[in-house]
């Protein structure tokens, strides 16, 4: 009851607005969060605005981002949390964190656009260059609408029986994004902007269904509970660049009552960023699997056919595919016996599926349709450098 | 020299892969069908019926089930065509997370990885569909045409798997299993039950495979198999190349094998029509003649294949024509240019700590009781140094393992 009150007050809101038009923009609107349904359009979750050139986060919607994040396809991705008034997390160490009911996350993936292309061509830049993506003065808490293309916005949504899973895809116009229960495919191309300087390359960028959401976000085949994967204590205990001032994340929500039971940053788990020179290759390759694999290939998640065990923690080498035959892997082995051979990229099955972009070869399965050249160089390398063989 | 051409077909296969040529062009009709046929799946809850009309429907994603109870149900596995030659995101055809569901009268063909996946449900039952890949063996097609993993209580009846590039139908990692009434043509395994607890596979056709009917056991996963019954099934000439890429386990399996038993433990083969495999009829292997240059399998896993009990099939022809150089020189050396093999070849590795006296216990042994059928220890420990043919010490009985019981099927 208490809810239905509530809806049909927003309602009366967004008529109001309709009337009054240019007035109601300034008048502050809370994010509204829906227990449940599926709303037809991003903007109905009042998570954002898209207003004077930018998308800009509501009041309490929190950017963060990730030492490592999953590879998709070169897109940006602008992550938000958002709780309702008076909830926090409660930390953990290695899991996901205890959300409250109540909690929004958001995923927006987005591509800078190529330098002097034109919005509606199919053009967007494959670069590593963030510099385009903020709006001048908003650090890393607002996108600058002139200068990149939305693609979409996943919403993970904490309601009382558990997350769910809500995609949205952005329109030509970038005013708002649809409701895409279906998923969508959409014809990209990508602009190298990165030293390789490669042709470009057309491929269809592939919003997922919401069945495919979690194929990737139910870590355990048997509870087929989705979670969230982004954020972790490994993968957000990080600095990140917000208007005051940069702060590190796990002090920052917990400073702003999002999050409690946290240590100090120095105690909590930290992955390596894949792409930070300073990190052992060990440590960033172990980081770009757990985050591109393991929510599979762990004990519990829908690739324990396989015994293939890529999380982080993960310290057994034979499950981490060292010598491993792929017993239950299926074809695509690329005419190898292993699933690593130390010291030789060029003989290991995992190399030879996460460079492949066909479907039903490509590791990950799913999320990607090009092949990520900079984190098969990284993966390259790191099984070069290991020494041994596996007795062939 | 076999491997080397092997992999550069391997080569030109894949590039070919990447080209333009299978795509036909998605009509907007077709667009409107898949995404009412998705928003269906997505909104499936149990008791619902998801009706899949006649025609051939092409499908650009894989189909995916989460929702226990629901019967997904064609006209026919001849009419209601989910055709996935165009598929861009998958790399199945369907998937399945759910328990108690069904599965019938559609076929789903040209996906680009396994055709009908189902990862851990419980009540599994797929009857009359029909998953194959149109262009014919190749390395381009799927790996599993009707894939059940870490399932329990499944049955699959009535099906027909054509063209895999590793098993037809493969159950995987599964428990209590009824496999009867398929066919299973043009794979490299055309049936395959692998570590697996309590299977029974009866009266399916499998022919034109590179092996008929595999039962395996291998290391490193979830869960050991053992206990199943083979019977009443028509085995007939498995004498495709092996197309399976190197590395699988089906890699090696020699063309030609009707039916073959890796160190699996409790398996009973009796009943069938076994003819024509050029290789042998049956063929009795320890995990040491699988190609994995790895010979530590991890504790806890049996290499060994033990309480094997093979009576009362009708045995015809085959044996004459083995793969592989090695097994040719050795059939002309024992046989002569025009002989054949014994109907059942054994690879002769023995786990020496679990005999006695040099004999198993004789719940553990290797029984061979089917009229003048006779065995061929190939002694692999010795690299075929000293092969010989066994006839009565092979000849005994083992008990016959109880019949599988199923719940919940629809």
């Amino acid at each position: 009851m208490h809810l239905a009150v509530r809806f049909a007050g927003s309602c009366c809101a967004l008529l109001a607005c309709a009337v009054l038009a240019g007035g109601c923009a300034r008048a502050p609107r809370e994010v509204h969060f829906f227990a449940a349904g599926k709303p037809e359009r991003l903007s109905d979750w009042q998570l954002f605005a898209v207003r004077d050139g930018k998308l800009v986060p509501n009041t309490g919607v929190v950017a963060y981002d990730l030492n490592t994040p999953l590879f998709s396809d070169y897109a940006h991705k602008f992550r938000t949390v958002w709780m309702a008034k008076g909830k926090a997390a409660t930390y953990d160490a290695s899991g996901p964190f205890n959300f409250p009911v109540g909690t929004v996350l958001s995923k927006t993936f987005f591509y800078p656009l190529p330098a002097g292309a034109a919005r509606a061509a199919r053009g967007v830049a494959r670069t590593y260059d963030t510099s385009r993506d903020f709006a001048a003065g908003s650090a890393g808490e607002a996108l600058d609408l002139a200068r990149i293309r939305l693609i979409e916005t996943r919403l993970l949504v904490r309601r009382e029986l558990g997350w769910e899973a809500i995609p949205y895809v952005w329109n030509a116009a970038q005013t708002d994004a649809q409701l895409a229960r279906t998923g969508d495919a959409i014809p990209l191309e990508l602009v190298d902007e990165t030293a390789s300087k490669a042709a470009p390359a057309a491929f269809t960028y592939v919003v997922p269904n919401e069945n495919q959401c979690a194929g990737c976000h139910v870590t355990n085949v048997r509870t087929r509970q989705i979670e969230p994967l982004g954020p972790r204590a490994r993968h957000i205990n990080k600095e990140y660049a917000y208007a005051g001032g940069a702060e590190n994340q796990l002090a920052h929500w917990t400073r702003l009552g999002y999050l409690t039971g946290a240590p100090g940053a120095a105690q909590a788990p930290r992955d390596a960023g894949w792409r930070d020179d300073n990190a052992p290759i060990d440590a960033r390759a172990r980081a770009y699997l757990d985050v591109n694999c393991s929510m599979c290939h762990s004990p519990t998640g829908p690739a324990n056919t396989t015994a293939l065990d890529l999380r982080s923690a993960n310290q057994d080498l034979r499950l981490l595919g060292r010598c491993k035959p792929p017993v239950a892997a299926g074809r695509a082995t690329g005419d190898h016996l292993f699933d690593i051979v130390p010291g030789k990229p060029g003989e290991s099955i995992l190399i030879y599926r996460v460079t492949s972009s066909e479907p039903g070869v490509m590791m990950p399965e799913m999320g990607r349709s090009t092949s990520h050249q900079e984190g098969v160089e990284l993966l390259r390398e790191w099984i070069a450098a290991m020494s041994g063989s596996c007795g062939t | 020299m076999h491997k080397q051409i092997f992999a550069v077909v391997c080569l030109l296969a894949a590039g070919c892969g990447q080209g333009p040529g299978s795509s036909q062009p998605t009509t907007a009709t077709d667009t409107a069908f898949e995404k009412q046929l998705q928003q269906q799946f997505l909104d499936a809850k149990p008791g619902t019926v998801i009706e899949i009309p006649p025609g051939t429907h092409p499908l650009q994603r894989v189909l995916t089930l989460r929702a226990d109870g629901v019967t997904v149900r064609g006209a026919g596995s001849d009419k209601s065509i989910l055709s996935f030659k165009n598929q861009i995101s998958g790399p199945e055809g369907m998937l399945v997370y759910a328990n108690h569901f069904t599965i019938e009268h559609l076929a789903i063909e040209d996906s680009k990885g396994d055709g009908l996946k189902i990862n851990d449900g419980d009540g599994v039952t797929i009857r009359d569909v029909r998953v194959e890949w149109t262009r014919g063996p190749s390395l381009d097609n799927g790996a599993y045409a009707i894939y059940p993993v870490k399932c329990r209580n499944v049955l699959i009846e009535d099906s027909t798997a054509i063209g895999s590039r590793d098993a037809g139908i493969y159950v995987g990692q599964s428990q209590d299993i009824v496999v009867r009434r398929n066919r299973a043509e043009k794979n490299v395994a055309g049936i395959e039950i692998e570590n697996s607890v309590r299977a029974d596979v009866y009266e399916n056709t499998a022919t034109n495979n590179s092996g008929g009917i595999l039962v395996f056991n291998m290391p490193d996963l979830t869960q050991h198999g053992e206990h199943a019954r083979v019977f009443r099934n028509r085995i007939i000439a498995n004498n495709l190349d092996n197309f399976a890429a190197r590395g699988t386990a089906v890699a090696s399996v020699p063309a030609g094998s009707g039916v073959i038993i890796t160190s699996n433990p409790k398996v009973e083969v009796f009943g069938n029509e076994i003819a024509d495999n050029r290789t042998a009829n049956v063929i009795i292997a320890s995990y040491y003649s699988t190609n994995f240059a790895d010979k530590t399998p991890t504790p806890g896993y049996d290499p060994y294949p033990k309480s094997i009990y093979i009576h009362d099939n009708r045995f015809a022809g085959g044996g004459d024509a083995p793969d592989g150089l090695q097994w040719k020189t050795l059939k002309v050396s024992m046989f002569g240019i025009n002989g054949h093999f014994p109907d059942v070849i054994w690879d002769g590795f023995v786990d020496s700590k679990a005999q006695i006296n040099g004999q198993y216990p004789p719940e553990a042994r290797i029984c061979v009781n089917n009229g003048g059928a006779a065995v061929i220890n190939i002694d692999g420990p010795n690299k075929f140094s000293h092969p010989r043919v066994l006839k009565e010490e092979m000849r005994c009985q083992l008990p016959p393992l109880a019949a599988v019981t199923l719940k919940d099927q629809t």
